[in-house]
């Protein structure tokens, strides 16, 4: 279970939000609404542990994700705008060194079978420079493929220059997640097919 | 845990490959300096005796500051250093393997070419077996320290500027302990004591230099 309660969130020398709380339970699918520039990129970010709060405390499983970091990003998918996607290494390197980095033993075959499932079966071996945008972002998201055992997962616009299909295909992915137990945390302006409707948290409310 | 070290290693020295010749920028900068002393002081080969160790030494470290502004700004940039910092590993660990690659990748060379640049300023051969072994035990400070002084100024306007201002007054001691080992050497006062505070200041560095590193990775990304 992740809660967050009285989040406040400093951008520069602008508070973006305050009083933010929200609670996360297994099976719970949460979108972060709000118009651009409200902070759910920041918020995110919060809820990563990759920037600190203003005020306020983040728990996991009743613990503050401060306090234990290493347990909490042991459960945690995190995929940013940034794909983390090196223009010199193929999708298969890039993404096998996305798996190793995160401390998830992921062989070979496992990683060429995500990127196959995700429509790159083609383009395994090329330089990832020469990638659409669309398919950049589809090696990052190839991860959650091959880590659906991370019980939370948080992703900042994950159907940014996807195609209809790879929306639904992703769409599906994220429902089965949540039906499996897991969280599932996001932001996005497009209206995904997902299996039952995601509750919704409007950062605009607790704007500043 | 082996394994996130391995594979951050690998990984980075795979980069360093594809990239050579950035790497290989990085060591012609290093030979055309030393190439450059010469002409500006003269031929006079005593002079250049006298002056060899602080030349070979000071175009080592200015390479390495050439280059160190490089270590974190690609990840930085495209998202993996976001991705490293969520890892459930100590950061510190994948900092000494980026480190490690770096060195590997520009420290070595640089290692590598100097003896034949130290017969270019007719540096005893009896003093190059010594001019090697404290440029293989000073460059590696220089990456650890220049990697905190990356590390802070990660994603500043004119970073690149900052980071020399930063992290050349940490650069003294070992330019004086590097190039005081080779002059000792040739003296004939011997170069243990100077190879020995070097190899003290290594084993420093690699205890501490990759704790400050990530702390400082972590104050960038927030």
């Amino acid at each position: 279970m992740l809660e967050a309660h009285d989040l406040a969130c400093l951008k520069g020398d602008r508070l973006l939000f305050r009083e933010l709380a929200f609670c996360l339970q297994a099976g719970d699918l949460l979108r972060v609404a709000g118009p651009n520039g409200v902070g759910k990129t920041s918020l995110l970010r919060l809820v990563t542990g990759l920037a600190l709060p203003e005020a306020g405390e983040i728990r996991w499983q009743g613990a503050s994700i401060r306090r234990e970091r290493e347990a909490f990003h042991r459960e945690l998918l995190y995929l940013g705008h940034a794909p983390a996607i090196n223009d010199l290494l193929s999708p298969l390197e890039n993404l096998r060194f996305a798996c190793a980095a995160a401390g998830d033993d992921s062989d070979e075959a496992s990683c060429t079978r995500a990127l196959e499932r995700i429509g790159l079966a083609d383009q395994l071996d090329l330089p990832s420079r020469v990638l659409s945008q669309g398919q950049r972002r589809r090696v990052g998201l190839a991860r959650l493929f091959l880590s659906a055992r991370r019980a939370l997962w948080v992703l900042d616009e994950p159907f940014t220059a996807l195609d209809v299909n790879a929306v639904a295909d992703l769409a599906q992915a994220l429902s089965e997640h949540c039906a499996g137990g897991g969280m599932v945390m996001l932001t996005t302006h497009q209206d995904a097919p997902f299996t039952r409707t995601p509750r919704v948290l409007d950062v605009g409310a607790y704007a500043c | 845990m082996l394994s996130t070290f391995l594979a951050v290693l690998r990984r980075d020295l795979l980069l360093a490959w594809r990239g050579r010749a950035d790497v290989l920028v990085t060591l012609a900068f290093f030979v055309i300096v030393v190439c450059l002393f010469p002409f500006g002081v003269g031929a006079e080969p005593n002079q250049l005796r006298a002056i060899a160790p602080g030349v070979l030494w000071v175009a080592a470290l200015l390479a390495c500051l050439l280059s160190l502004h490089r270590l974190f700004a690609q990840d930085y940039s495209d998202g993996t250093l976001e991705q490293l910092l969520l890892s459930s590993e100590p950061a510190a660990l994948w900092v000494t393997a980026k480190v490690l690659a770096f060195w590997l990748s520009t420290g070595l060379p640089v290692v590598a070419v100097a003896p034949g640049l130290a017969l270019l300023l007719d540096l005893e051969q009896g003093a190059l077996p010594v001019l090697v072994l404290s440029l293989a035990l000073g460059t590696p400070i220089l990456g650890l320290l220049g990697a905190v002084g990356a590390a802070l100024t990660l994603g500043l306007r004119g970073g690149g500027m900052l980071l020399a201002l930063l992290v050349l007054p940490l650069f003294v001691p070992v330019l004086i302990f590097g190039a005081g080992a080779v002059e000792a050497e040739m003296s004939g006062t011997g170069a243990a004591a100077h190879l020995l505070l070097l190899g003290g200041g290594l084993a420093g560095a690699l205890a501490l230099a990759p704790w400050a590193c990530a702390a400082a990775l972590r104050i960038s990304t927030d």
